[in-house]
């Protein structure tokens, strides 16, 4: 990536507002009960991954955590040169489940609409409500996150990318102009 | 990575990155036939022409259920209830059915190259079915994706192919794509079906079925063509079924865990005993299945990489039509 790079949020930064959420879809569902996590890859499954255990450290449960890999739902097959497909990992039914859609940057919207698809098409969840790291705005579809780690003002040029370490802890979110 | 192909013609196009990513897609494709509902809407809008001029009942319902379940629109064609019967050549009825605007066209016939003859006309996708005694490209993913499953990986697998090597595509692909991803291969067969420079191919070659058999982690039969040239090149089928078959006795040989498989369909009491067949190491089935997900992950790579290939070799045939 090219150009100037400015740090949004370092790692302790990323912390706190992953807690922050943590006790935010909580006291929205009133507790873990019919639950579940679900990371969109790759960023936000690491993500849901953390925010699993920040839950756990709150409440003492592990709610269940899925992966979905939403390259078969997108709109643009054809007109992109990366054709490469993840696996979505989904081991529990999702009837009546209140799903958090977790991804580390919201942007258009169009990643979001294409994992619903996704999603509905395995089940038929109580609610979907969405989780973000970062919100940058630009939405392309009406879709608004229900969990923000931090909103981000931005123009289209500019670049936002969440690094994670080998653990995929999360480490640090930039900025790229 | 860049994956540079609009056509699948055979396992000659691609090294072993392009078929490790190809294997990969379909293990991705294979979840969504776990589901309940089993359709993602990745081809949706897309149309795909299933020109079958041979018989087939597993190939060309795999590729339809794998267009299904990608969303596409799919149409099939066979040759006795084409216009072929008729009289039409290849072209023309490439040309008219091109003219409709299909996507992808999957097709199976009994001459050699007859895809690329067809890929080098026409403006959509070509996927090869079956071309003859040449290549079946999809056949030949979809065992290693069986051997994967079972086996951890290809490379370093003894894998012994026994049966009429001559006229089979099958043989072809499947050579070609475990020499590339590390795997050995050893052939058997009877004399009258064993064509000339094999060794060339780096196969070892056979003409004692437990030669081949021993130590093997694969065993792979193939089907007596009865229909075809299979009645001349042997003495008879009992003769074949006791030197070339695969039965209790001989399987002993490979090694205890070795898997299975057969393309199909099978002549049971010929190739291979029922109770090999049957038995617990046989992974025919699974071929089967997993053929699904491979099929899948070909329509959705040759759709993909429609735009952007210009520099692939395809693509140059692409432009000399053009002008």
């Amino acid at each position: 990536m090219a150009g100037e790079m400015t740090e949004i949020l370092d790692s302790t930064a990323i912390q706190r507002a992953l807690t922050r959420i943590a006790h935010e879809i909580l006291e929205r569902n009133k507790g873990v009960d019919n639950l579940v996590l679900i990371g969109i890859r790759t960023g936000g499954d690491y993500l849901a991954a953390e925010l699993q255990q920040k839950i756990a450290e709150i409440e003492g449960v592990k709610v269940p955590l899925g992966t979905v890999d939403i390259t078969m739902y997108r709109d643009d097959l054809g007109h992109r040169s990366n054709l490469e497909v993840g696996q979505t990992d989904i081991r529990f039914p999702l009837n009546d489940r209140c799903v958090v859609l977790v991804d580390d940057v919201l942007f258009t919207g169009r990643t979001i609409r294409a994992a619903m698809d996704a999603l509905v098409d395995l089940g038929r969840p109580r609610t979907i409500q969405l989780a973000v790291l970062i919100d940058r705005g630009h939405r392309e579809l009406p879709i608004r996150p229900d969990y923000v780690g931090r909103n981000l003002p931005t123009s289209r040029s500019e670049q936002i990318e969440v690094q994670f370490n080998a653990q995929r802890g999360p480490i640090g979110v930039n900025l790229f102009k | 990575m860049n994956f540079a192909h609009r056509h699948v013609l055979g396992i000659k196009q691609f090294n072993a990155e392009e078929l490790n990513f190809i294997l990969d897609t379909a293990k991705s494709f294979k979840e969504i036939n776990t589901r309940k509902i089993k359709k993602v809407p990745t081809l949706r809008g897309r149309t795909i022409v299933n020109l079958f001029f041979e018989a087939s009942t597993r190939t060309r319902t795999s590729f339809e259920i794998a267009g299904k379940r990608l969303s596409a629109d799919t149409v099939n064609i066979s040759a006795s209830s084409s216009s072929v019967v008729k009289g039409e050549t290849l072209e023309d009825t490439a040309r008219n059915i091109e003219a409709m605007h299909p996507d992808i066209i999957v097709m199976r016939h009994s001459a050699s190259g007859a895809c690329h003859y067809l890929a080098e006309r026409l403006d959509c996708s070509v996927i090869n079915a079956g071309d003859g005694t040449h290549e079946h490209p999809s056949q030949a993913l979809l065992d290693a994706v069986t051997m994967i499953q079972h086996k951890g990986q290809l490379a370093g697998l003894n894998v012994a192919i026994i049966g009429d090597i001559t006229h089979s595509r099958v043989v072809r692909s499947n050579i070609d794509l475990l020499h590339k991803l590390g795997a050995s291969v050893r052939i058997a067969g009877p004399k009258t079906m064993l064509p000339p420079g094999l060794e060339r191919l780096g196969c070892k070659v056979f003409s004692r079925v437990a030669e081949a058999l021993e130590g093997a982690d694969v065993v792979m039969m193939l089907r007596i063509q009865l229909e075809r040239q299979g009645k001349t090149l042997i003495p008879s089928l009992r003769e074949y079924s006791r030197y070339f078959g695969l039965n209790e006795k001989n399987l002993a040989l490979a090694k205890p865990d070795a898997i299975i498989m057969h393309p199909g369909p099978m002549n049971r009491g010929v190739e291979i005993s029922s109770a090999v067949a049957d038995g617990a190491q046989n992974v025919i089935l699974d071929q089967v299945e997993n053929g699904v997900a491979v099929r899948m992950a070909l329509l959705y790579l040759a759709a993909g990489g429609e735009k952007q290939n210009h520099d692939a070799d395809e693509g140059d045939i692409h432009e000399q039509l053009a002008d």
